[in-house]
């Protein structure tokens, strides 16, 4: 085996197939998603059986890899940290009823936050699904960590959880591979009603249990915390985990505390080892804890006035605990002096959608048609709509549809009362937003509904979704047939690159859900990001700039194409060439017909 | 053992990944340790992406301010924005039609590599030509022109149209003046 450079998420699922994993679900999130794209590159490489799959969200996706272990297979599922409030239901089951073959849970975290709506910890939901969770400081760890995760989970039928952060997963190193797993386990059900359907009187008994469980695995020897510099003496301790534990290492090299301060290094934040506990406690004046992104390990310390930490205010409560932080940290608890660099306030440039992108010609129309309403939008590449103004609100996957239903009966029975448009993702409407669809439906809820279905999820690098290419047996799966089905009257399917007749489709609905009821759009064009959408590109339309321009800026400010630069003279506005995709939207845009196909 | 830390910024789509990869990949071609961070996610979109790049023994994923010993920039505007990240006197390679109007009190080399990539009818290889031309200056970087063409060479091995392609990038910028 050569030394391999892997992405910390490839490095999980390398683990995965080293160790024999038969089910791996998953659905794509930032950090994680790469975890089960390149278990599907890897599998087929190695030509494994395991069966790995995108989920329709991380709720269904667990129930999946449950199951798989409740025959005896080693299986896990992957997301991130607030998908894993999407599979919280049967999380907190599942601890209960226990496992059979090892179960692991991948909830990747994301302090920062660099991609997500919260910086919740994941480890707080294993302390309060009463579930081990292990927390790796890079992606050599995080390998490492999927077998000892999975022998944990078959020494005590527990579902384990593996807590990798932005920085594990993202970060890339170089990794001596291990031989894969080829022996595939026949999986065996053993049916047994008082467990896996057990009723509240047996749960009582498996909350029992499951306390049993965690007493023994907090004296476990296979998760001990490590005294990374057993020589050194001193009154008062530094303990860290995950990432900031790889940031401590080096900076207390660095600042030549290494021989002054004992370091600990904490391997399973919970359930923490008792006897840890008790010698930290009995042994030094002063603990200093580091972790990531809640005091999960400080509060399970006892003596409250010798730890510092975030509860303690010590270590900031929000953020993510970069180097430079811990360095000065390091220096106040040791009391060195500690010189501030002064980070200048450069703001970075802002994420937008990409030149050409569908959805944008999709917002511009609902702004062009709709210009007072109220738009609720969700989670994906189209929440940038807030660039254009076309989205006042985001809240959490699926919640385009429910927050709509929200303001219509808010303002139901006012005099002005607001048309509402919202805007929801492919995947995401099949993730979270059926459910509230149905609710609207029963509820008369007046509304229109545009599907951005540009068939991929293309934020986290285009994951298919049901109505992806070559994804369903019978060709595209039938989103128009499924909204029919909930007793929507009206729904159409459009290419917002025709922005006029999207524009005219969209007041179209307004008028409609204003009188009768929920009205769909599915504005269908592929992203494209997406290769699988290959041959569906439309012809392109190379546009120019005429003379007439005069530089006022409505295409820049509205539009908000990347490809269109206004002059720094602001005389006029340029078509940057090595940006633009040749959509030809942009031609509908100028109201003063300054921008044409080009001959 | 060698050391080198260093910061590779530039925005969404510019191939800053690309870079970051093909240096760590030299760097196991050398036999040295190596670990990088990325920015993935939303930022990829056109936003500011930055790696970080760690080429010896270290246990930390991530470069302290003023730790750095070079950084290559794809965007100008960057320096400004994670120049902190250089120590004292570490380099910068930055793509900037002229170097010399920059405001930094550490060595600058600027290649207007977005002229040289339509010139060279490459357009999305500034990256490429970006570190073609830091490689140019010997004893800057912790590997050479030749490491990154084996490590181009070997990616490549069965896609001759990009070899040839990111190669052409690749000399474009270490043979600029």
């Amino acid at each position: 085996m050569k030394r391999e450079l892997m992405l910390g998420n490839e490095a999980i699922a390398r683990g995965l197939l080293e160790n024999g994993c038969a089910i791996a679900t998953s659905y794509p999130g930032t950090p994680a998603s790469e975890i089960l794209s390149s278990l599907m590159i890897q599998k087929k490489r190695h030509a494994s059986s395991m069966h790995a799959q995108w989920a329709i969200n991380e709720k269904v996706a667990f129930e999946i890899a449950y199951a798989g272990c409740m025959t005896g297979l080693r299986c896990a599922v992957s997301m991130k940290q607030v998908g894993l409030n999407v599979a919280s239901d049967p999380l907190m089951s599942a601890a209960y009823l226990g496992t059979e073959g090892g179960f692991i849970v991948i909830s990747a975290d994301d302090p920062g936050p660099h991609s997500s709506q919260t910086e919740q910890d994941s480890r707080l939901m294993a302390m309060m699904a009463k579930i081990p969770v292990l927390d790796p400081d890079s992606p050599k760890q995080a390998r490492e960590l999927v077998e000892t995760a999975f022998k944990l989970s078959e020494t005590y039928k527990i579902p384990v959880m593996l807590r990798p952060t932005t920085r594990v997963c993202h970060a890339r190193q170089d990794i001596l591979p291990g031989s894969i797993h080829s022996d595939p386990k026949t999986p065996e059900f053993h049916k047994d009603p008082s467990r896996w359907a057990a009723t509240p009187k047996f749960r009582f008994l498996l909350h029992k249990e499951l306390e049993d469980k965690l007493k023994a695995l907090a004296s476990d020897e296979r998760t001990l915390p490590i005294r990374l510099n057993p020589e050194t003496d001193g009154t008062r301790a530094v303990v860290a985990s995950g990432v900031a534990a790889g940031h401590t290492k080096e900076i207390l090299k660095s600042l030549r505390l290494w021989d002054s301060i004992p370091f600990y290094q904490v391997i399973q934040p919970f359930p923490l080892h008792a006897g840890f506990i008790n010698d930290l406690i009995d042994t030094y004046e002063e603990i200093l804890v580091l972790e990531e992104t809640t005091g999960v390990i400080e509060m399970q310390l006892a003596d409250r006035h010798r730890v510092k930490g975030r509860l303690s205010g010590n270590v900031p409560k929000a953020g993510e605990l970069l180097p430079e932080q811990i360095e000065e940290i390091l220096c106040r608890y040791s009391n060195m002096p500690f010189e501030n660099i002064a980070i200048p306030a450069v703001p970075g440039k802002r994420p937008t959608l990409c030149a050409g992108c569908p959805h944008r010609a999709s917002f511009f129309a609902i702004k062009k048609a709709v210009p007072k309403g109220i738009y609720t939008s969700d989670i994906g590449c189209y929440t940038l709509g807030l660039n254009l103004g076309a989205v006042d609100t985001v809240l959490c996957m699926g919640a385009a549809i429910g927050q709509a239903s929200g303001f219509y009966h808010a303002f139901k029975d006012t005099d002005k009362r607001p048309d509402i448009v919202a805007t929801i993702g492919d995947s995401t409407f099949f993730h979270a937003g059926m459910p509230a669809l149905v609710d609207a439906v029963v509820n008369d809820v007046r509304f229109v509904l545009v599907i951005l279905d540009n068939r991929t999820t293309a934020m986290t690098g285009n994951q298919p979704t049901p109505t992806s290419f070559g994804i369903s047996k019978d060709g595209a799966f039938d989103l128009p047939g499924l909204i029919r089905g909930c007793g929507i009257d009206f729904c159409r399917t459009a290419d917002p690159y025709h922005v006029e007749d999207f524009i005219s489709l969209i007041k179209e609905a307004v008028h409609f859900s204003r009188e009768k009821g929920p009205a769909v759009i599915i504005a269908r064009h592929p992203c494209l990001l997406d290769r699988l959408s290959g041959n569906a590109r439309p012809k392109p339309i190379p546009v120019e700039i005429t003379d007439d321009c005069d530089g006022c800026g409505y295409c820049v400010q509205q539009f908000e194409c990347p490809a269109l630069i206004l002059d720094e003279t602001e005389d006029f506005v340029q078509i940057d060439t090595m940006l633009c995709t040749q959509c030809g939207v942009c031609i509908s845009v100028c109201p003063k017909g300054s921008i044409q196909e080009a001959e | 053992m060698t050391q080198q830390q260093i910061i590779i910024s530039g925005v969404g789509g510019q191939g800053v990944l690309f870079v970051t990869r093909l240096l760590a990949e030299a760097a196991i071609q050398k036999g040295m340790p190596v670990v990088t961070s990325e920015t993935h996610g939303m930022a990829q979109r056109g936003g500011t992406v930055i790696s970080h790049l760690k080429v010896g023994d270290f246990s930390s994923v991530l470069i302290r301010p003023r730790h750095a010993d070079g950084l290559l920039a794809l965007k100008e505007e960057n320096i400004l924005q994670h120049g902190h990240y250089l120590k004292e006197n570490g380099w910068s390679i930055v793509n900037c039609p002229d170097s010399k109007a920059m405001e930094i009190d550490k060595p600058v080399y600027g290649i207007d590599a977005n002229r040289l990539a339509i010139e060279n009818q490459a357009r999305r290889s500034v990256n490429l030509i970006l570190l073609g031309y830091a490689l140019k200056f010997r004893g800057h970087l912790f590997c050479g022109f030749k490491d990154i063409k084996a490590v181009l060479s070997n990616r490549f091995s069965k896609r001759e149209k990009l070899l040839n392609s990111a190669m052409k990038a690749l000399n474009a910028g270490y043979h600029a003046a």
